[in-house]
């Protein structure tokens, strides 16, 4: 017993886990156990072997399962796992060493099962999965089946009708045939029925005519006759001749000897037809030695061994002919020969021809190539020149902008602002010349102005001075005499009146733009000149205080003009109070103020000289 | 271009002597002869009845003026005007009258054409030709007047005599191949006559002076054959026109064909010039509203203008739906001529009424197409050069060379339809026929006509 349970341990640590499991199964449910031993004692299964060896081998029966076992194995092939015994009586000893290897062999051939069981699965997966693909294969291939065979039908009935269309066609086809012959009968029939009655209806009518010739002409009718005053002599100026048989003869003769003149005339035509031919031919033929003779060195070097020869057989043929004058032999002769050269020289043409076609062709084809390439890669880099320029170009202006940007922002001066201006693009340029011939004529204007003023301030100078000397006189007066008081003011306030008509209408005007003006500015320039002109000239109309604030608006105006387009300025020398408005939207907002001054010095201008002129 | 006066005319017998001295016209049954360049009356003849035709003798000598009716024929004599001959055919009858190419004979067939009868002027002598045939064309003289061909029909068949017309002495006799024989024409050589058979079949045959059958030619069969034919100037081609619609050209060495003309209603070569007559309404004056004229489709108005316009191809010209029902449909060519230089051939197909199709016979192709607005009533060769005059039953005269074409209002108070033209041998003049005037057209000379023509837009 100690030995068995050494056994069983070494068989623990040999077969470790399983058996572990197993007897932890065996513990577990010992119920179940009997069950199964007799199970699987009856039905012995390799597969089965843990099951079996578990129900199998209880406590009780070791020694039966033992040698039970030992049976088994031994039928199986396996060595005895007894010892050799030493004795009969004795007891047979299990033999461990036996029982492992036995054990082993089993075990290795499970896992040889195992494996081969799972090739045998996955070949039997894949057989079945091919088993499936080819019934499906099989399914369709019936259905192409049915469908072919539905189409075959389908054809063959297709067939059928159309061979009984074609059949009906031949049918129609042969009665049409037959209907074409019938009627091609018909109309024959008819046709000789036709001259058949036209015959019969002939000899009626001829035999009416007959009848009819008789009785008209042979009786003697009177009237058939002729009433002439006199016979006229022939024509060619002969008498008429009896028609005898010599006359006969020489119609005949006349008309053979007509008829003959014709042929050999037409002869004489042929024969120079001929002639002409064959004199172009001749020609030709000269024509095409010469032409082919000068190539006959170089074709020779090259290649065409047999045209050459070809070639000097035709020389040596021309040359027979030329020689012998065969032209005017008859063609029977000669024909062959110079059909024959004829065509030889032809071919050799025909030849030389094609070759030369080919050639240039050929060499069309490369130079054309060719040129096509040179071109094309001239143009690309036309292209990318061009590009380059219009990139450097396009960043020139772009530094050229930002220069004149930074130097705008910089400098406020006026003067270098117009400078910089005038190294601007030229557009720039031919509007800033067109503004400045603005700015001169209104200028011009100015001056003119002045100059009104100028006579303005001489008159109010004298008036002035009439004035003070009036009011010296008045100071005079009153100094002398107090009482006379009342009747220097009226004097006074007429003197005022006849100022003022100038000022009058300028404040007028002053006014009537005060409402344009007011949101945008208050505080102008001109009408505050103005208002100091006009208030200033009966105070103290200095002429050069005068000229200053004159110079000093025109200063203004014109750096202000010149930031006008000359779109805005036109139409305000032409009509100036319409346009103002629109002056007052378009000019920007930081010239706003010189523009008024503008446009109200132009107003100024404009009345002034209304003024002035009568 | 200048215009005479009009005369009096009727039937359209107006004709000029062949010396071209004269002109003959006929009013009523008076007979008028002219001078050609003054327009004067020579002579004035009057005949017992209304006159139904008439024919200059070769020599110019004489006349003849045929009254059908009366069976009778009336000879004048321009030398001497109070000689006068009168035939009379009695019961007989007459239903044509001609000269013979000597001017000393008369040939006369009688009613149902029983005979024809050769009066001399020279003897008393009369002699008669039995079984002449009833065809449109049955007596040809040879150009220079030696002989002359008749169409005779025996027993149902037909034959041919040539006689000797010096002595109507009979030189051959023979039959043709013909089922109904309907034309006969001398080559202008005189050495070859062409025979050709009824509409009913296309054919064509071709003897020799001494009787021999030189060629036969069909073209088709079954169908409506021959309509027109006509020989080139040169004898050396042979146009036949046929119902089919084509103009088939022989030639006079194999007389096979060498080509054929087709007349389609659609021209789509853009090498032809197609020369369309168009109508302009009289070019108003400023401020005059253009009203719609009275009776503006009753016909080409005498105010309106026409001028040719070269129209764009493809053109379809106005083609005639014949009715096949009848006898003698308006299809195939019926009208061939040949101008005098043989180098151009003008036709017209009768279902495409308006239209005159010129070929050139150098290059043997269509030329140009001129598309009147009315259908063509005749046309005729300048005798001196290529040049076609037209007619169209309007008061117009349209003219044709190579180098363009022109229309011509004929002036004159009413409107003057041109029925019929007859050109003067020198070619420098023309009768134009209306129906009871005359008027003579005289052209300038050959330069200011084509300088004319250009500036028309004629191709050059």
């Amino acid at each position: 017993m100690g030995d068995w349970m050494t056994v069983t341990d070494r068989g623990l640590s040999s077969e470790s886990k399983t058996v572990s499991q197993y007897t932890s199964e065996i513990k577990m449910s010992p119920s179940s156990l009997y069950s199964q031993q007799v199970l699987c004692s009856s039905i012995p299964l390799s597969k089965n072997v843990h099951s079996f060896f578990s129900a199998f081998c209880t406590e009780d029966n070791i020694e039966q399962s033992i040698s039970y076992l030992d049976q088994e194995l031994t039928t199986f092939g396996f060595p005895s796992l007894y010892e050799e015994s030493k004795g009969k009586e004795t007891k047979r000893e299990l033999n461990i060493v036996a029982v492992l290897n036995c054990m082993n062999e089993l075990l290795v051939l499970q896992r040889k099962n195992l494996l081969a069981q799972e090739n045998v699965e996955t070949q039997n997966l894949k057989l079945g999965s091919d088993m499936d693909h080819l019934q499906s294969c099989y399914s369709k291939l019936k259905e192409q089946l049915e469908t072919s065979r539905r189409e075959m039908i389908g054809l063959q009935e297709r067939d059928r009708q159309l061979q009984c269309k074609n059949r009906n066609l031949h049918q129609l086809l042969k009665n049409e045939k037959d209907e074409v012959q019938k009627l091609q009968n018909i109309i024959a029939s008819r046709a000789t029925q036709y001259n058949h009655d036209m015959k019969r209806k002939e000899r009626e009518y001829n035999k009416l005519k007959e009848r009819l010739h008789q009785l008209v002409m042979n009786k003697k009718d009177k009237k058939i006759a002729m009433d002439i005053l006199n016979y006229v002599g022939r024509a060619d100026g002969k008498r008429g001749s009896w028609r005898t048989g010599k006359t006969e003869a020489r119609n005949e003769d006349e008309m053979y000897k007509i008829l003959l003149n014709d042929y050999e005339y037409r002869q004489k035509q042929i024969l120079m037809e001929n002639a002409e031919l064959k004199k172009v031919l001749q020609q030709m033929k000269k024509e095409m030695i010469s032409l082919l003779s000068p190539q006959k060195k170089k074709p020779r070097e090259r290649v065409d061994d047999s045209t050459g020869t070809v070639i000097s057989d035709v020389e040596e043929d021309a040359g027979e002919l030329s020689r012998e004058s065969m032209w005017d032999l008859s063609c029977e002769t000669v024909r062959e020969q110079l059909t024959n050269s004829i065509r030889k020289q032809w071919r050799i043409l025909k030849s030389h021809v094609e070759k030369l076609d080919n050639q240039v062709s050929k060499v069309h084809l490369e130079g054309f190539n060719d040129e096509d390439v040179i071109s094309r890669q001239d143009h690309e880099q036309e292209t990318e020149k061009l590009e380059l320029e219009i990139q450097q170009c396009k960043e020139m202006i772009k530094t050229q902008q930002q220069l004149l940007q930074q130097q705008l922002a910089t400098a406020c001066d006026d003067d270098t602002t117009s400078l910089l201006r005038d190294c601007y693009l030229l557009e720039e340029k031919e509007r800033l010349k067109e503004e400045w011939s603005l700015f001169k004529e209104q200028k011009k204007n100015f001056e003119r102005e002045r100059r009104s003023f100028t006579e303005a301030a001489i008159r109010l100078g004298l008036e002035r001075k009439a004035f003070e000397e009036e009011r010296a006189s008045w100071l005079k007066q009153q100094f002398l005499n107090m009482t006379t008081f009342d009747h220097q003011n009226s004097e006074n306030v007429k003197l005022f009146s006849a100022f003022s008509g100038s000022s009058d209408r300028d404040n007028l005007i002053v006014h009537s733009r005060q409402p344009q003006k007011k949101p945008h500015n208050v505080s102008n320039g001109s009408p505050v000149c103005m208002s100091k002109l006009t208030k200033s000239l009966p105070a103290s109309p200095s002429t050069s205080d005068f000229c200053q604030t004159r110079s000093c608006v025109s200063e203004h105006s014109s750096i202000n003009v010149l930031n006008m387009t000359p779109e805005e300025i036109k139409p305000n020398q032409v009509g100036g109070e319409c346009t103002n408005q629109k002056w007052s939207v378009a000019s920007r907002p930081g010239s706003q103020e010189g523009c008024y001054s503008g446009c109200s010095l132009t107003y100024t201008n404009s009345h002034v000289e209304k003024d002035d002129l009568p | 271009m200048n215009f005479s006066e009009v005369f009096k005319l009727s039937s359209l017998l107006c004709k000029f002597s062949p010396d071209g001295k004269y002109l003959a016209s006929c009013v009523q049954y008076r007979l008028v002869v002219r001078d050609v360049n003054t327009l004067q009356i020579l002579q004035l003849y009057t005949c017992l009845d209304q006159i139904q035709h008439i024919e200059w003798s070769a020599d110019s000598l004489f006349i003849l003026c045929a009254m059908y009716k009366r069976g009778l024929v009336q000879v004048w004599s321009l030398e001497q005007p109070e000689w006068h001959c009168k035939i009379d055919e009695g019961s007989a009858g007459l239903v044509a009258s001609c000269w013979s190419p000597d001017g000393r004979h008369i040939l006369n067939t009688t009613e149902f054409h029983l005979r024809i009868t050769v009066w001399s002027l020279c003897t008393k002598s009369v002699s008669y030709i039995k079984y002449p045939k009833a065809c449109l064309q049955g007596i040809t003289f040879t150009r220079d007047g030696r002989y002359m061909a008749l169409a005779e029909r025996r027993d149902c068949k037909d034959y041919v005599s040539i006689f000797v017309c010096s002595d109507w002495q009979l030189l051959r006799h023979f039959d043709t191949d013909t089922q109904d024989l309907t034309g006969i024409e001398w080559a202008p050589n005189g050495c070859v006559l062409a025979v050709w058979d009824s509409c009913l079949e296309y054919k064509i045959l071709l003897y020799s002076l001494d009787g021999r059958l030189l060629s036969a030619y069909r073209a088709y069969e079954w169908s409506l054959g021959i309509k027109s034919v006509a020989w080139s100037p040169s004898s050396q081609f042979l146009a036949v026109g046929s119902y089919d619609g084509k103009v088939r050209i022989l030639n006079h060495v194999t007389w096979k064909m060498i080509t054929e003309f087709g007349h389609p209603a659609t021209i789509n070569n853009p090498k032809i010039v197609v020369y369309k007559e168009a109508e302009k309404s009289p070019q108003l004056g400023l401020g005059c509203l253009s009203f719609p004229p009275p009776g503006a489709g009753a016909g080409p108005l005498p105010s309106s203008e026409s001028k040719y316009e070269i129209a764009s191809v493809p053109v379809s010209l106005q083609t005639l739906k014949p009715v096949t029902d009848r006898a003698n449909p308006k299809i195939g060519i019926g009208m061939l001529a040949f101008s005098p230089d043989s180098y151009f051939l003008a036709t017209r197909n009768d279902n495409i009424p308006n239209a005159v199709w010129v070929w050139d016979i150098q290059k043997l192709r269509l030329f140009a197409v001129l598309e009147q607005l009315s259908p063509v009533r005749t046309f005729q060769w300048d005798p001196q050069q290529p040049r076609l005059a037209i007619c169209t039953g309007g008061s117009r005269l349209y003219l044709w060379s190579p180098a363009g074409c022109m229309s011509v209002q004929v002036p004159g108070e009413g409107d003057f339809a041109v029925l019929s033209l007859c050109w003067h041998l020198s070619g420098d003049s023309m009768a134009l026929l209306s129906k009871d005037h005359v008027c003579l057209c005289f052209l300038e000379t050959e330069a200011s006509v084509s300088t004319a023509c250009r500036q028309l837009g004629g191709p050059t």
